[in-house]
């Protein structure tokens, strides 16, 4: 029998080793695994290099992980924000690498790993600074840049609805880079608000169909990052 | 104001943002999808004349979103680009970050309306980094949108704060993306970027053109 609900987040995310490569889903706030990014916190691992949109804010999700020191490297499309503290002062004094990806050179570099592409040609940053060192090819007779597929050892991931199975919803805009690194990573580790029996969620509306998954776990009240940053919390590891 | 870019003293009155964006606004047709970058040029959804159906994109997943929210119908779930609340128009849709950059690359988005540090004669775009190398560098979508939307309006300023001009004959800051931008709307004029500079296509009331090309780093040429 396939059940791929585990009990609690810790068991979750237990084995996830140091050095590893983590993808986390979400655009901002919406769709941030914040409550597996703690667990991931707690259980200890370090070295990693971690993929995300964004670098965090406050003390809390990736931010509390970078603050942490369990952060090597940031692949990311904008890592600075208004409340961007935690990475910028690593960035500053080099505690951190970066590497910056255009947002949908970064989607698609992830979208390729899932779907066993490993490059592919872009149109975006020819002509920039961006794709400096990069093989470039005329197309149509417009450059084009080489880029390479970005797969993960896990990825951390917030969506909505989850079977036994792994079939999983998500909910508006916080669905974002959840089913693209669901994709792309060896293991998927799904956060989920509901759990529902096989068959309940109608199959015209399943968006990550349960081949991209590896465990699911109910976080039935996520954590609101924005109402934790306002209140001044720093996650620690504990 | 009195304009004294050539020290005579013209009066000319410059466009606010909310003029330049209800400028733009005139120049998209009915059935658009339209992508409007974070910061000033969000303004233009708020001038699209109620008779045209116009679609708005946001890069992290919807087509079809509305206005802000009162407070009480914030949703963290339903931001824009910016990480702005936003509302879902009848018809509007979720889809993830891989299928929304296609629709941008894929040249299936008519229209991306841009801020811009700088534009160049040749249509080249500058409007990610200032080149500084101690600021926290952070790209987000723009190459995207700027190399894969079919048409790139800029909206900007005519000069900086310090009354260096954004029209330039070439880039000094960090390229966007090279020969995309087709229209330029400032607080003084309308240029469309044509082989060898700027056209001019309308200036504001009562700037000389003498006083328009002081303020341009870049030809401009007259119909």
């Amino acid at each position: 029998m396939i059940d791929k609900q585990i009990a609690t987040i810790e068991a979750a995310v237990a084995d996830i080793r140091d050095g590893a490569t983590v993808m986390l889903s979400g655009f901002g706030e919406a769709g941030h695994p914040t409550d597996l990014i703690h667990a991931l916190l707690d259980q200890g691992a370090r070295e990693l290099t971690i993929i995300a949109n964004n670098a965090g804010n406050g003390y809390v999700g990736v931010a509390a992980l970078i603050n942490a020191g369990r952060v090597r490297r940031i692949v990311c499309s904008f890592p600075k924000s208004s409340q961007s503290v935690v990475f910028n002062e690593f960035y500053a004094r080099g505690a951190i690498e970066l590497e910056l990806v255009p947002q949908g050179t970064l989607a698609e570099r992830i979208r390729a790993a899932g779907a066993g592409v490993p490059a592919f040609y872009t149109p975006t940053s020819a002509g920039t600074p961006l794709a400096d060192g990069k093989e470039v090819r005329d197309f149509g007779g417009r450059p084009h840049v080489l880029e390479h597929a970005l797969r993960a050892d896990v990825a951390l991931v917030k969506a909505e609805t989850a079977d036994r199975w792994g079939n999983l919803t998500y909910r508006k805009a916080a669905r974002n880079f959840g089913p693209i690194m669901c994709m792309a990573a060896d293991l998927s580790i799904v956060q989920v608000r509901r759990h529902v029996g096989l068959g309940d969620i109608d199959p015209e509306i399943v968006v990550t169909p349960g081949i991209f998954v590896g465990r699911t776990v109910t976080v039935a009240e996520p954590a609101d990052e924005q109402a934790l940053i306002a209140s001044g919390y720093r996650r620690e590891p504990t | 104001m009195t304009d004294n870019a050539t020290g005579q003293g013209h009066n000319s009155v410059r466009r606010t943002p909310d003029e330049i964006a209800a400028r733009i606004a005139q120049d998209i047709p009915d059935g658009f999808y339209v992508n409007l970058g974070i910061g000033q040029p969000e303004k233009v959804a708020n001038h699209v004349p109620s008779e045209r159906e116009v679609v708005l994109h946001s890069e992290n997943g919807i087509l079809g979103f509305g206005p802000t929210p009162a407070d009480a119908d914030i949703d963290h779930d339903l931001i824009n680009a910016g990480k702005k609340p936003v509302t879902l128009k009848d018809g509007g849709s979720f889809f993830h970050h891989a299928d929304s950059f296609a629709m941008i690359r894929g040249g299936h988005i008519d229209l991306c309306v841009l801020g811009a540090y700088q534009v160049a004669e040749n249509g080249d775009l500058a409007n990610w980094s200032t080149g500084k190398t101690d600021d926290v560098p952070g790209v987000g979508g723009a190459m995207d949108l700027a190399a894969g939307a079919k048409r790139i309006f800029v909206m900007m300023t005519h000069t900086t704060k310090d009354g260096a001009p954004k029209l330039v004959d070439r880039l000094t800051y960090p390229a966007t993306a090279r020969g995309v931008v087709k229209r330029v709307y400032t607080d003084l004029a309308v240029l469309d970027v044509v082989d060898g500079g700027f056209q001019l296509v309308e200036a504001v009331e009562g700037l000389s053109l003498e006083d328009l090309r002081a303020r341009t780093g870049a030809t401009i040429h007259t119909p």
